[in-house]
């Protein structure tokens, strides 16, 4: 893969395949698929669209690497407190270019709807993707994933990578 | 029509909680006059407005004010309500100005809050305006008492409020100092979250280190607060304000540890990094929780700082707005560390989560259970300093402190 071979259609075919790779992973649960959708050496970041504006660094969530990511996956599943609920991961308007010889950059939209028990189900954060793609053995990997959420007050917690 | 009999709490006092305290609408508007309506309250940091004309959003209960450095860089507090029609009228949640247009009839503010302007006030070709005994001065912005604490900024809706000094008094104020020291601090970011549940639960968990013991895995699994460690919660004299002090201890397996289902002895981190903190405080205390009422959580754990910023939305509903900062003179690593162990804080902490899932459960819990009420007796019923983590003892205060600012009295004194 590379900027020759992959153009126009195909190249927003090639990473909406991965998006949505990703989003169903998430969707089903399996925390544990999450942190392999990454470079090892990935910076994952969720990041309010408030501070992304003023030019704050902080991160509501901040994975430096994989290990971190699989870190907070662990801690998800085997140690924190939370009720069950279903997210749902609504990715579109998919827009990649070539950076370079191996670079793709691409942003998306996100929606994530949260339901819980005895509850309607709730539009929980909405945003944008700010990704990077690389290619590894062949595979389109994350290499960077910033996910800017537009939702100035968060409705209670935000449990699952977004 | 026969007044409603005043709600009586349990003959018990501060070591039982009522319930009709977190969901009752009355309770919510007297707690709106009588604690947000005159304690100092804390509106955020000069940081936030580091020069003339920067203004911040902010609330005092659950009331809209507009934080504002003026020409001669003094930070006032004004009410986000024009003096003309009430529209709150400051929309941004943040940015410069020189002046404060209302949209609504374009009657202008200066950053003091003074009314230096209204269109037509002459009217039109000799026609309306306003009576020609009309004067500006009498219509200005609602200006609140501020004080800006080492670059932490209060302010209250008391015409007289208590002194500052005594508000913020020894020992909470040396706690507070110890982050608060005068260096100039640095904004490193904001997270904001609505909890489905009352402010005070909010608070109270803050007040409740026996808690964090227990529900916080993550904390309790690598040793950042654990019973066993060596601990102190410290109280204000009006019981009002409490600091919860530990100091981190490696992870081993102890009797107290046994006691926590919720410890993992086989969970280990393939990225030491998020917990690897970096001393910074000269007394070598890893974590200080503090607590000021009415709607301040100041937490230092590890190199995370932050303020949390409590606005009451309703009985049932509040905003928690957390605003993490550094210092101007940290290098590069130390704000690193900072912004990595943020990670474990707001509403997707490895912490925070926690409390933001039990409080909400705790509301739903406590939902039209007027008749019944928590029991606080963990550390005993007293509310005097203790050096443990198992105990209650900042809730009795609270409750104690509480009971009495809202005129609430004991089944018992009531005969």
């Amino acid at each position: 893969m590379n900027p020759e071979t992959l153009r126009g259609y195909a190249l927003r075919a090639a990473v909406e395949d991965v998006l949505y790779d990703y989003a169903a992973a998430l969707d089903e649960g399996a925390l544990e698929r999450w942190p392999f959708f990454f470079t090892a050496g990935a910076l994952y970041e969720v990041v309010s669209r408030e501070n992304e504006e003023r030019g704050l660094p902080l991160a509501l969530v901040r994975c430096e690497g994989r290990g971190m990511m699989i870190d907070r996956a662990t801690a998800l599943k085997e140690v924190l407190f939370y009720s069950p609920r279903t997210y749902r991961h609504f990715i579109s308007n998919v827009r990649p270019v070539w950076r370079s010889e191996e670079r793709i950059e691409a942003v998306s939209n996100f929606v994530l709807l949260q339901t819980l028990v005895e509850r309607e189900t709730t539009v929980l954060v909405a945003g944008q993707y700010r990704d990077t793609l690389v290619v590894e053995d062949g595979k389109l990997l994350f290499g960077g994933k910033r996910c800017i959420y537009d939702t100035t007050m968060i409705p209670n917690t935000v449990v699952y990578p977004l | 029509m026969t007044k409603q009999p005043m709600r009586v709490w349990p003959a018990e006092g501060a070591s039982r909680a009522p319930y009709w305290i977190y969901d009752d609408p009355e309770v919510f508007r007297v707690e709106q006059e009588r604690i947000f309506g005159q304690s100092w309250c804390y509106v955020g940091l000069a940081a936030e407005v580091p020069e003339p004309g920067r203004f911040q959003r902010s609330h005092v209960g659950d009331r809209s004010v507009i934080l504002v450095r003026d020409k001669e860089g003094k930070i006032n507090v004004l009410e986000n309500r024009c003096a003309h029609r009430g529209m709150e009228f400051c929309r941004a949640s943040a940015g410069k100005a020189t002046r404060f247009l209302c949209p609504y009839h374009q009657w202008t503010f200066d950053l003091e809050g003074n009314l230096c302007g209204v269109p037509f006030k002459r009217g039109i070709h000799g026609e309306g305006g306003m009576p020609d005994d009309f004067d500006l001065a009498d219509h200005p912005l609602r200006k609140l008492r501020v004080t800006n604490h080492n670059g932490a900024v209060f302010a209250s809706y008391a015409e007289e409020p208590e002194p500052f000094e005594r508000y913020l008094a020894d020992p909470m104020r040396a706690y507070f100092d110890r982050v608060f020291d005068g260096r100039p601090l640095r904004v490193l970011g904001y997270m904001r979250q609505r909890i489905p549940c009352n402010w005070k639960l909010i608070l109270e968990n803050t007040k409740d280190p026996y808690h964090a013991t227990l529900l916080h895995s993550f904390l309790v699994t690598f040793g950042l607060f654990r019973a066993d460690q060596k601990s102190e919660v410290r109280l204000d004299p009006s019981g009002r304000h409490a600091a919860l002090v530990s100091r981190h201890g490696g992870r081993q397996l102890t009797v107290a540890a046994s006691e926590m289902a919720s410890y993992k002895s086989d969970y280990t981190l393939q990225d030491r990094r998020l917990l690897d903190m970096q001393a910074e405080f000269h007394d070598g205390v890893g974590v200080v929780m503090m607590t000021l009422f009415p709607n301040l959580i100041l937490h230092q754990q590890g190199n995370s700082l932050a303020t949390r910023h409590i606005v009451p939305r309703g009985p049932d509903s509040t905003e928690l707005s957390w605003t993490f900062f550094g210092y101007e003179d940290d290098d590069e690593a130390l704000s690193t560390r900072r912004l990595r162990q943020a990670n474990l804080f707001g509403p997707a902490g490895l912490v925070s989560l926690d409390d933001g899932e039990a409080l909400k459960a705790t509301q739903e819990g406590l939902r039209n259970a007027r008749d019944a009420c928590a029991v606080v007796e963990m550390g005993g019923r007293d509310r005097e300093d203790a050096n443990v983590m198992v105990t209650e003892t900042a809730l009795r205060a609270f409750f104690h402190h509480y009971m009495h600012v809202m005129g609430f009295v004991r089944a018992e004194d009531e005969r």
